[in-house]
C-alpha cells in the first residue's frame, strides 16, 4: 500500500478531477476547437489572413490601447483604492459601490453612454472638440472605453491589500527618517506591487477581449479605429469562419504570452522579496 | 538626552487619554511606563515620538520644545509591539533602511553601511541572519532586528511600545534581561511601555505608573513596590487581599498574611480554606471570608511549604488570617500599619 499524504481537508482527488473536467469543458475544449478550425488553413494562407494591413492595424490598436488602459487604470485605481481605504469622507460607501458599476453595466450601454457624452454634440465632446481634442470615433475613444471597463480590477485587487497594510510600517519608516516619497517608494509600493500587477493584468486582459462598449465609440474606421475583436466579428458576418478563428488564434497566443510574462514577473518579484522561497 | 513633558492633554472623542500629564525623564535612564490597557501610556509614548499630536502641552527634548518637530527630525528610535519590519526586505536591508534614506550629503557610503549594519547585527547577536526575510524569523529574533533597525540611525532616545507583548513567556523573560544588558552597554535614554508589572519592576531604573490618563506614582521599582502611593498602585503591582472594616479598606499582600489554626485567638479574621495549591517553593491557599456559608469574598495567602505542612491545612477547614502588614489608603495618603 502506498502511503498517502495526510491532509487536513479531504477530497483532494475529487476536487482535482472536478477542476480538470470543469476547466476542459469551459476553457480548453472551446480554445482547442479554435486552433483546430484554424489549422484547416495552410501556413501561407494563415499568415496571409492574419497579416493583412487592416488586421495588423487592429492588433496595434487593440493591444496598444489595452496596455495603456491597463496602465492608466493601475495608476488611478491605486489612487482610488488609497482614498477609499485611508480616508473617510461623506458618500464614501456610494463611491465604493460605484466602482463596481462598470462590471454590472451591459457593455453596449456603457459604449452608447460614452459615445453620447464624447461625441461632437455631447456634454464633454462639445467642450473639448473646439480645442482640437477629438475622442469619439478616434483611437482615443477606444482608450476611454477600455479605461472605463477596466476600472474595478485594480481598485478591487489593491483595496484589501492596502487595508491589511499596517500604518505602523509607515510610522516606522518615518521614525527612521524617511521622507513621504521614500516611505511610499520603499515601504508602501513594494507591498502593493503584486496586487497592482494582478489588477493591471486583469484590466489588460479584459480590455483586449472587450467588444460591446468599444464598437460604439470607436467609429470603426478601417486602419484607424478598428479593434481586433471587431475584425473577427466582421469575418464571421461574411461567413469566413476559418479567417475569424485564425485571427482569434493570434489574439489568444499574444494574450497568453503577455499574461504569462506578467505571471513570471510576479513569481520573480515574490522570490526576490521573500514572499516565497 | 533628557525628555520632559509638560501638561500634556489628549482626547480621542469623549475619551480622555491623557489628563494634564507632566513628567521628567533624566538622561541615560531606562524608564517603564506601566499601567492597565487604556491608561494612556502608549499615547504618551507616541506623543513623545511625534507619531501623535497632543491637544495641548509641550514635549521638550534636551530642553528644546519639540512639539512642532516632525517624527522624521526628532531622532527617536521607535520599536513597535508587532515589530513593523519591512517584509519585502532582508534583515540586512531592514537595518540599513534608516541609513539609506538619509539625504545624499549625510548618507554613509555603502561600505560604511555594510560595516555599521554588521556591527548592529552583532550587537543583537543575529549576524548570521542578514540574508533572511522577516517571515523566516521567530518573534524574539524579529524584535531584536527591529531594535537594531531603530539603533542604526543613532537615535537620541529609544522608545519601545510593549516590545515583548507579542512574545511567549519564556522568550519574554530572556529578552527583557537582554534589553537591560543592552541598556547598560549603550546608556541611551529609553522609555518602554508595558502592562506587565513584573517586567517593569525587573528591567527599569524607574517606573511611571499610570491610570486613566493620569500619573499615579513615579519612582525606582523598589520604592513603588514597597511604598505604593495609592490603592491602585498597590493593586496593580501584585496580588492584593482587601479587608473591609469601618468603611475603610485595608490591603495586604498574600505573603504578608499568616494562617493560625487556633480558633480561640482573637487575632485576625476568620476564614475557611477553599483550595490549597502547592508547587514550587511556596504554597498558595485560597480562602473564603468568615465561616464560608455564603461568603463570596476570596483571600489568597502565600506560605512556605514547610509552614503549610506544619499547619496541616485542608479544604473546608476553619482558620484565622493574621496580617503581618496592613496598608490603608485614604485618598492618596499612605498609612502603613505594622501589625
Amino acid at each position: 500500500m502506498s502511503k498517502a499524504v495526510r491532509r487536513v481537508l479531504p477530497g483532494f482527488n475529487l476536487s482535482l478531477g472536478y477542476t480538470l473536467v470543469y476547466l476542459s469543458l469551459l476553457v480548453l475544449i472551446p480554445l482547442g476547437a479554435t486552433f483546430l478550425k484554424a489549422s484547416s488553413l495552410s501556413l501561407e494562407q494563415f499568415w496571409a489572413v492574419v497579416t493583412t494591413p487592416r488586421v495588423l492595424a487592429s492588433y496595434k490598436l487593440s493591444f496598444g490601447a489595452s496596455l495603456i488602459a491597463g496602465a492608466i487604470n493601475a495608476f488611478f485605481g491605486l489612487l482610488l483604492a488609497w482614498s477609499l481605504v485611508r480616508y473617510t469622507f461623506p458618500g464614501k460607501r456610494i463611491v465604493d459601490a460605484l466602482v463596481d458599476l462598470p462590471f454590472a453595466l451591459p457593455t453596449a450601454v456603457a459604449g452608447i453612454a460614452l459615445t453620447a457624452i464624447y461625441a461632437k454634440n455631447g456634454w464633454v465632446g462639445s467642450l473639448i472638440e473646439p480645442h482640437g481634442l477629438q475622442v469619439a470615433f478616434k483611437p482615443l475613444g477606444v482608450l476611454v472605453a477600455l479605461v472605463f471597463i477596466g476600472l474595478p480590477f485594480v481598485v478591487r485587487t489593491v483595496q484589501p491589500v492596502l487595508q491589511d497594510l499596517e500604518t505602523e510600517l509607515e510610522e516606522a519608516a518615518a521614525s527612521l527618517g524617511a521622507s513621504r516619497w521614500q516611505t511610499f517608494r520603499h515601504v508602501v509600493f513594494p507591498a502593493l506591487y503584486p496586487a497592482l500587477l494582478t489588477g493591471f493584468a486583469l484590466a489588460f486582459a479584459r480590455a483586449v477581449g472587450e467588444y460591446g462598449s468599444v464598437i460604439f465609440i470607436a467609429g470603426n474606421i478601417p486602419l484607424v479605429s478598428e479593434i481586433t475583436p471587431l475584425m473577427i466579428i466582421t469575418k464571421l458576418e461574411q461567413y469566413d469562419y476559418v479567417g475569424a478563428t485564425a485571427i482569434a488564434v493570434v489574439m489568444l497566443v499574444v494574450s497568453f504570452v503577455l499574461l504569462l510574462a506578467i505571471n513570471l514577473l510576479q513569481g520573480w518579484t515574490a522570490k526576490r522579496t521573500g514572499r516565497e522561497s | 538626552m533628557s525628555i520632559q513633558v509638560n501638561n500634556i492633554n489628549k482626547r480621542f472623542g469623549d475619551f480622555v487619554a491623557l489628563d494634564n500629564v507632566s513628567l521628567d525623564f533624566p538622561s541615560g535612564e531606562l524608564t517603564a511606563l506601566l499601567g492597565p490597557s487604556g491608561c494612556g501610556k502608549t499615547t504618551l509614548l507616541r506623543i513623545i515620538a511625534g507619531l501623535e499630536q497632543a491637544d495641548s502641552g509641550q514635549v521638550l527634548l534636551e530642553g528644546e520644545d519639540a512639539s512642532d518637530t516632525h517624527v522624521r527630525e526628532r531622532q527617536v528610535g521607535f520599536v513597535f509591539q508587532h515589530y513593523a519590519l519591512f517584509r519585502h526586505m532582508t534583515v540586512f536591508d531592514n537595518v540599513a533602511f534608516g541609513l539609506r534614506v538619509k539625504p545624499r550629503k549625510q548618507r554613509p557610503s555603502e561600505t560604511e553601511i555594510r560595516k555599521k549594519v554588521g556591527a548592529l547585527l552583532e550587537l543583537v547577536q543575529l549576524s548570521w541572519l542578514g540574508d533572511r526575510f522577516p517571515s523566516q524569523l521567530s518573534g524574539g529574533q524579529r524584535q531584536r532586528i527591529a531594535l537594531a533597525r531603530a539603533l542604526a540611525v543613532e537615535p537620541r532616545v529609544l522608545l519601545l511600545d510593549e516590545p515583548f507583548g507579542a512574545l511567549d513567556a519564556k522568550v519574554r523573560k530572556e529578552l527583557r534581561r537582554w534589553l537591560r544588558r543592552l541598556h547598560d552597554e549603550l546608556h541611551i535614554t529609553s522609555l518602554f511601555v508595558t502592562h506587565d508589572q513584573e517586567e517593569a519592576l525587573e528591567v527599569s531604573d524607574r517606573v511611571v505608573l499610570m491610570n486613566k490618563g493620569k500619573v499615579e506614582q513615579v519612582g525606582p521599582p523598589q520604592e513603588v513596590y514597597e511604598h505604593p502611593a495609592s490603592s491602585f498602585v498597590f493593586g496593580f503591582l501584585g496580588s492584593a487581599n482587601r479587608f473591609h472594616a469601618d468603611g475603610q479598606v485595608g490591603f495586604v499582600r498574600p505573603h504578608e498574611l499568616d494562617i493560625i489554626t487556633d480558633l480561640n485567638s482573637t487575632e485576625g479574621l476568620e476564614a475557611r480554606i477553599a483550595r490549597i495549591l502547592s508547587f514550587g517553593a511556596s504554597a498558595r491557599v485560597e480562602l473564603y471570608a468568615g465561616n464560608g456559608i455564603d461568603a463570596p469574598l476570596q483571600y489568597e495567602v502565600e506560605l512556605s511549604r514547610e509552614r503549610a505542612a506544619s499547619l496541616q491545612l485542608e479544604p473546608e477547614k476553619l482558620v484565622r488570617l493574621v496580617p503581618a502588614r496592613l496598608r490603608v489608603f485614604d485618598g492618596s495618603d499612605l498609612q502603613g500599619v505594622g501589625a
